[in-house]
């Protein structure tokens, strides 16, 4: 597809860095040839809490360098606890890295970690279990990021009391785990006071300026050119990184340390477990009076990381009496940080479970109740949204999935020995645009280099920031020569929290106009200023997710017969890399809603089905007929190119989409994510 | 040790622990093969062995000296590849050397007639054919529905 200029925003072009990926020359992290290469090897705590006494190494193995925490320098302390690596003998989970084996060879190191001798005095029986009744349960001063983490309107208790219907249901996720299909890792090496690192991470800017705190270095230089898969997990830097750079200082080798697959469900985060409890009133036409939502979630003695799981609740919908709160337990377990969506996926399973269950009561069409509690504003803060069309995604949807003529009861189709249902759920994220800085030279004539310390986690970023650049200097897509994913170049914000190309593009726009409207050969914009005057308002994306499952009565088996998703997420870039970031974050959705759960030994506190075997994620043939669309949405209050982020979106409501569909089919509402053959059989009834 | 990798022949000196993914990766420079997870269970370190698809990070280099090994690198603009561009059948790129190469030995098991657990008629490659065929091979972006045509476009439907 040829782009032509002034179009190339909105043009499904083709990534620009497909031809490297399909023929293997595309280079990750732990690909990048070094002289005199090392290898390390974490050794990971075999008990959940307890002290680190002492280590022996096996003299038969060939280790150049076992380090732990009585060899190892002095790192200075960074605000996240968990890259203190070998700092402390203190253990505070099962797998937290406690050595570091460096050998010759990649099998030495390993063999040489296998056989090391820990001399571990082991702490009491380890706090392992979220429950709701946890005795050390408090309330955060905020949840991820900074959100307060209770807020509250009307007398949401006297609501309930007096409305015509309530529902008050518990539902629960389990520990999920991002499981990018590249695991992280670092090679790193020092030349004089001057360290490269090639990472694996979604914020090389971030991971830069973390690593130079870390080592007291002024001159870091990460390099992350392409990255397989983060989902939240390589969003700062992670204790391979710490450790690479650490091996490299203590042997004056370059070390590579790429985790082993086990390892990623406990150092370098999850997606917490949660217990939420919803209760919602509605008077006899469906109008909400209240609305309440309780999250509890854990997090590791290291780091309070606090999920935001009932703040989407803030937004979504309508009601005078409205509730929401978080409680933390800190366990002896790993700490949970983000995953895709962290808040909505997991809020939105619960609340949109939540409002299903209340049209089932009230005998509606789960999407007119929808559309009945449709807030004008966002309902707590009061302020405007730039841009809401969730009534137009669940109507067009409906629409489009063949929503019309449904029967509302459950378990009223069946062909053969499956039972088939239909479900829907509503989708948001909140839109966010952080400070950025772009630089762009103009090379010849008809040739322009973009630069900017982005990261392309296989978003499609630097495919999309070529086109707006393009765009905005008035040039074919083709023109344009697009530098990312180097902390040499200009400081940027993390892909993360679908803000990457709202934000980066903002940048790039800026830094390309300023050189078009001046006869210099270079230009350079930061968005700093700008962003921060952006003033309040609701800024959120939107969409609807609608699922036909059918169930069979004899196994329990569910499958996904079709999930079709219908977005408002503002002005979509590219078409092309858009559809299948949605369409990714829908099959994620379908993981979390019947597959993935960190299986918990309590004795232990660790996930016994650590690796790709025991953890299953979507594989090609659970995925039937699947699709996604969006609404022609152009949010000019948002960036110059009116564009909201879409990476996370997909994940948020197409579980409980599932969930819902599932009770259609069955008459069974299973409120305990995943939803399993064993959770269905007992109430299917053959 | 010898081993032969995309019509090349290689004197090598390795470990006799070492996996023919990591004498790819670690010893050859080839490192389109990748490491998902050193287990069989992901199937990104997928390659031709002898034109059969393998999972190279469980065979161990020194008991595979005889085979012709292929790897993303020796496939030379094969129509696979061409489908998986024209489809956007990846995002983050880490599953797709293997998806690829996973995608040209199941082509060929097709070919010979090799049935799989879902097989009905025999001449077809129908959708669930293909996801059947290749649910080997995870990728967690979820590119699976854009590999579906792209592997149509390569089979020549």
């Amino acid at each position: 597809m040829t782009a032509t200029a002034q179009g190339s925003v909105g043009a499904p072009l083709g990534r620009l860095e497909g031809p490297q990926k399909v023929t293997g020359a595309a280079r990750y992290a732990a690909e990048y040839p070094q002289d005199d290469l090392a290898y390390g090897w974490i050794v990971p705590s075999p008990v959940a809490c307890g002290t680190l006494d002492a280590v022996v190494v096996d003299p038969l193995q060939d280790a150049i360098a076992v380090l732990w925490h009585g060899n190892v320098p002095a790192l200075a302390a960074v605000d996240d606890p968990e890259l203190a690596v070998l700092q402390s003998e203190k253990i505070s989970y099962r797998g937290q890295p406690v050595a570091l084996v460096i050998a010759d060879s990649l099998e030495a190191a390993r063999r040489a970690a296998q056989t090391l001798s820990l001399s571990i005095t082991a702490g009491e029986k380890p706090d392992t279990v979220l429950r709701e009744d946890h005795p050390g349960l408090y309330t955060p001063e905020t949840v991820n990021p900074s959100f307060p983490a209770e807020s509250a309107m009307g007398d949401v208790d006297k609501a309930l009391k007096s409305a015509y219907i309530a529902i008050d249901e518990v539902y629960s996720t389990p520990a999920l785990h991002n499981n990018p299909m590249e695991p992280h890792a670092t090679i790193a090496r020092w030349d004089g006071d001057s360290l490269t690192v090639f990472d694996s991470n979604q914020h090389p800017s971030g991971v830069a300026a973390t690593l130079g705190e870390i080592f007291g270095a002024a001159n870091v230089h990460v390099v992350a050119e392409h990255i397989g898969g983060g989902f939240g997990s390589k969003g700062t830097a992670r204790p391979n990184a710490v450790l690479a750079a650490l091996g490299a200082r203590v042997t004056g080798r370059p070390v590579k340390v790429v985790l082993p697959r086990q390892q990623m469900f406990s150092i370098v985060g999850h997606r917490t477990p949660t217990i939420q409890r919803i209760r919602l009133g509605a008077d006899r036409d469906g109008t909400l009076t209240a609305i309440d939502h309780q999250a509890t979630s854990q997090s590791s003695r290291l780091f309070e990381y606090a999920e935001q799981t009932a703040v989407v609740t803030r937004h979504m919908y309508a009601a005078p009496n409205r509730r929401t709160g978080h409680q933390l337990a800190r366990l002896d377990m790993p700490t949970p940080r983000w995953m895709r969506a962290p808040g909505e996926a997991p809020g939105m399973v619960a609340l949109e479970c939540a409002v299903d269950e209340l049209a089932e009561r009230l005998g509606m069409d789960p999407i007119e109740l929808r559309i009945r509690n449709e807030p004008a504003v966002e309902p707590e803060s009061g302020e405007p949204f730039t841009s809401r069309h969730y009534v137009e995604c669940l109507r067009r949807g409906a629409q489009r999935f063949g929503w019309s003529g449904r029967d509302h009861r459950p378990g009223r189709r069946r062909e053969g020995d499956w039972l088939i249902g239909t479900g829907v759920a509503g989708a948001t994220y909140p839109t966010m645009v952080q400070p950025s800085t772009a630089r762009v030279r103009r090379l010849a004539p008809d040739r322009f280099e973009v630069a900017i310390g982005a990261a392309d986690l296989g978003t499609g970023a630097r495919t999309i920031l070529a086109q707006i650049a393009a765009d905005a200097l008035g040039v074919p897509a083709s023109a344009i020569d697009i530098k990312i994913g180097d902390s040499t170049l200009p400081v940027a914000s993390v892909a993360g929290g679908s803000s990457g190309s709202a934000s980066w593009g903002w940048a790039v726009t800026g830094a390309c106009r300023a050189l078009v409207a001046s006869s210099s050969p270079e230009a350079v914009f930061d968005t700093t200023e700008l962003v921060g005057k952006q003033g309040t308002a609701g800024r959120h994306a939107f969409g609807a997710h609608f699922a036909e499952v059918r169930v069979d009565t004899v196994t329990g088996e569910v499958r996904v017969s079709r999930l079709y998703g219908m977005y408002a997420a503002g002005r979509i870039l590219n078409p092309r890399t858009a559809r299948s970031q949605f369409l990714g974050g829908m099959i994620m959705g379908m993981g979390m809603a019947l597959h993935e759960e960190g299986v918990l030994d309590p004795a232990f506190g660790q996930w016994v089905n650590n690796d790709l075997a025991g953890y299953h994620i979507p594989a090609h043939a659970d995925v039937e007929e699947i699709d996604a669309e969006w609404l022609d949405e152009h949010d000019d209050q948002i960036n110059p190119m009116g564009s909201k982020g879409i990476g996370e979106i997909g994940i948020v409501g197409s579980p409980a989409a599932i969930v819902n569909a599932i009770w259609h089919a069955t008459g069974i509402r299973v409120r305990d994510l995943p939803v399993r053959l064993d959770k269905l059989l007992p109430d299917l009834g053959a | 040790m010898r081993l032969t990798v995309n019509g090349v022949d290689h004197d090598l000196d390795l470990d006799l622990r070492t996996t023919v993914l990591d004498a790819l990766r670690e010893h050859l420079g080839l490192t389109g093969a990748k490491k998902g997870c050193d287990h069989g269970q992901c199937g990104a370190c997928t390659v031709l062995l002898d034109g059969r698809r393998v999972n190279s990070c469980l065979l161990l280099a020194v008991a595979h000296q005889d085979a012709e090994i292929t790897t993303i690198e020796g496939l030379n603009d094969h129509p696979v590849q061409r489908g998986f561009l024209d489809h956007d059948g990846f995002q983050c790129g880490y599953c797709t050397p293997g998806q690829i190469c996973s995608a040209v030995g199941m082509l060929d098991e097709v070919e010979k007639g090799w049935p799989s657990a879902v097989t009905q008629d025999s001449d077809r490659l129908s959708d669930s054919e293909i996801k059947e065929r290749m649910s080997g091979n995870l990728c967690r972006c979820g590119a699976y529905p854009n590999m579906v045509p792209a592997i149509h476009q390569a089979a020549g439907r």
